[in-house]
């Protein structure tokens, strides 16, 4: 148990030793370092044991290495419930001799110092510890108990500096925790002495939502994320956010997808959207956001596809009772496993939590889409930064998988584009806007497309319909008086084709007015023939009559002649014919 | 067997004095801190409880396993098991005021 100064003689790459804890491998590049103590501060309750019993469990369940807890503060049974609740099965994992826990209890006012003394004793008990099972991994849960425990700081300081030399001599990989101090790392300036890796745990409170934040302050030799990462404790243990990712190398597909409203896909090149692509639908309240999410979900869903529908506003059963109203029949989709909610209220836990819960969602779940509805109170859970940069991580790991994912996001109303939105869109490859058109007494709903990066759109605003068949887009009158909608947009089209049935009724009274005249004209045509006509035989009677008039007069008068023997026969013919014609009319 | 049990330790209590006190010293090795811690408090045991006292001495480098039992962590301990309550001294023993204080022989000033 002599210790020699351990110079040791490093080779070019620092062995590690991997944690097993989600996403801490990644940010030390490989777990803490080998055969060396490593130091985890923070102040009460940001999960300093667990992350030390998470280690050691890992450890023994994954990595075959051994385990040794020596636990200053709390009891082996209050140890194996506490990590029992997070999937743990310490319990197990002592009975098989793969962990050790060896509870160190001082009652300092059982205590009575006299003269001089060591911790030989706790040197005994760890070394027979690790020798029992040949542990390779040891925690000292939190050391710093012994300060309050016994009285003589400069025999503990000296012990202590003693013991982490010996814990890297015996070559085991060791985390020791300790409180956060106020002015140092930790409240009695442990890491003096452990000076490899030392890791800082913080829980603070922002807005009334806790966050649980680690950072690595200090890796000897290696290098490592030096970011503050945002950590949860859920039923699976500790997960450290997976880094942003670094670059913008996605792959890309050219596959396209309808939207499940015929219309909509018509206005974006006939085809809808890209597979993999990012979509905003940003819309004043109860401008049929979350419908027009549903349609795309349910029409992806019909597709085969599975679809992840975060909700945060409102409940599973909720959606698919309102979507039931419109005609869309999203419960025989959840029931095949199409089709999965993910519902939670924004101010439930901290944005980083938020994040890392979709993140896992989406890692079990592995969907082709994915529905955020709506993005904007989700960002309301943490700051302008925070969120932006929260919604770029959503969207890069999306689209590192090519899911496709469309975020509704609620406007304020009016026509001014809040920032937030703003600074969102250019993470966005398309951007689909819902609006609001009062008028008349009545509101309607529009749909445009703003931007759809890599396809052809129309640039045309779309009234929006909403019955309980679906969805349906119609085109919406513009007239010089801007546009038209709703009612105004049905009393334009019935007084349009009044003024059609106007022209055509005044066309047809015209023409049948100059048939009436034509009519008229040859009826009086033919009044006249007929007056004509009798003339004419009315005449030619006369001419008859005068003929024969004439004979009986020349008969009349060539008797009478013969009678008187008379020889004037020209003028008494010409008299008696003038006569003849007065007498006539 | 029922009558017999609960006088067999009623007469062993009377026969020797209440006062037998039994002390665990816990050492490492024979290092000097646990050669002195055992003449410490053999003189003080002799000069106050003579005849009355027994003192074991466990070396933990034997008996690792031991340590754990008494909460041992300092090295000498010395642990009284009896008279009740169980009380524990460190150190080597050497401030006799603080040994007979934290063997309860004299009341702490």
């Amino acid at each position: 148990m002599k210790t020699k100064g351990s110079k040791s003689t490093t080779p070019a790459i620092l062995p590690k030793c991997l944690t097993g804890i989600q996403g801490l491998d990644e940010i030390t590049g490989g777990g803490f370092p080998r055969g060396r103590p490593t130091l985890v501060c923070g102040s009460a309750g940001c999960g300093k044991t667990l992350l030390a019993a998470e280690f050691l469990v890992r450890g023994a369940a994954q990595f075959g290495e051994p385990g040794v807890l020596m636990a200053f503060e709390e009891t082996e049974a209050e140890l194996k419930a506490n990590v029992a609740s997070l999937g743990f099965d310490l319990d197990g994992l002592v009975r098989r001799k793969k962990i050790v826990i060896d509870y160190v209890h001082i009652e300092p006012s059982e205590i009575q110092e006299s003269g001089e003394y060591d911790l030989e004793g706790l040197f005994v008990r760890l070394n027979h510890a690790i020798d029992s099972i040949g542990a390779k991994r040891v925690v000292l849960d939190t050391l710093e108990a012994l300060f309050s425990s016994l009285a003589n700081e400069a025999i503990l300081r000296a012990e202590l500096r003693r013991l982490f030399r010996w814990l890297k001599v015996k070559g085991v990989t060791a985390v020791i925790t300790a409180e956060r101090g106020r002015e140092q790392l930790t409240r009695h300036g442990l890491e003096e002495y452990v000076s490899d890796c030392v890791i800082l745990l913080d829980h603070r409170v922002n807005d009334q939502i806790a966050t649980r934040h680690l950072r690595v302050v200090k890796y000897r030799g290696a290098r490592h994320g030096t970011n503050e990462f945002p950590f949860l404790i859920s039923n699976e243990g500790i997960s450290v956010l997976p880094i942003t990712s670094l670059g913008l190398n996605h792959k890309i597909s050219s596959e396209r997808i309808a939207t499940g409203i015929p219309r909509l896909d018509a206005m974006l090149g006939g085809r809808g959207f890209f597979r993999g692509s990012s979509i905003l639908l940003t819309g004043t309240p109860g401008t049929g956001k979350t419908i027009v999410a549903a349609n795309f979900a349910q029409a992806a869903a019909r597709r085969g596809e599975r679809v992840l529908f975060f909700s945060f506003e409102e409940s599973p059963n909720q959606i698919i009772r309102n979507m039931h109203s419109i005609g869309l029949r999203l419960e025989p989709l959840v029931k095949q496993g199409l089709l999965r909610f993910h519902s939670a209220r924004p101010s439930l836990y901290g944005l980083e939590m938020h994040l890392a819960t979709m993140f896992k969602e989406i890692a079990t779940f592995k969907p082709a889409v994915v529905i955020v509805d709506p993005i904007t109170s989700l960002m309301d859970a943490g700051t302008d930064s925070e969120s932006k940069g929260m919604v770029t991580r959503l969207i890069d790991y999306l689209k590192g998988g090519q899911v496709t994912s469309l975020f509704t996001s609620l406007t304020q109303g009016g026509h001014s584009l809040q920032q937030s939105e703003m600074a969102m869109s250019s993470l966005m490859d398309s951007w689909l806007l819902l609006q609001d058109f009062e008028g008349n007494g009545e509101r309607n709903r529009v749909l445009y497309v703003l931007k759809a990066r890599g396809m052809a759109h129309s640039n045309q605003i779309r009234e929006f319909l909403i019955s309980d068949r679906g969805i349906d887009l119609v085109d919406a009158y513009i007239g010089p008086s801007g546009v038209l909608t709703g009612s105004a947009r049905a009393a334009q089209n019935s007084l349009e084709k009044a003024s059609i049935l106007a022209t055509q009724q005044e066309a047809a009274r015209r023409k049948r007015e100059l048939e009436r005249k034509r009519e008229a004209i040859e009826r009086q045509i033919s009044g006249l023939r007929s007056d004509y006509e009798s003339e004419t035989m009315e005449l030619r009677r006369v001419d008859e009559q005068v003929g024969t008039r004439a004979l009986t007069l020349t008969t009349e008068r060539a008797a009478s002649g013969r009678l008187r023997q008379a020889d004037a026969k020209v003028s008494v013919s010409t008299r008696g014919n003038s006569r003849n014609g007065k007498s006539h009319k | 067997m029922k009558t017999k049990n609960p006088k067999r330790p009623a007469a062993r209590a009377k026969r020797r004095p209440a006062k037998l006190w039994q002390l665990r010293l816990y050492v490492t090795d024979s290092t000097s801190k646990s050669v002195a811690a055992f003449t410490n408090l053999k003189k003080v045991c002799e000069s106050q409880l003579k005849g009355c006292y027994h003192i074991t001495v466990i070396d933990l480098v034997k008996h690792p396993e031991l340590a754990k039992g008494d909460q041992i962590l300092a090295v000498p301990t010395v642990v009284r098991r009896l008279p009740q309550p169980v009380r524990t001294i460190i150190g080597s023993l050497s401030d006799t005021a603080h040994l007979l204080v934290g063997l309860d022989l004299r009341p702490a000033v």
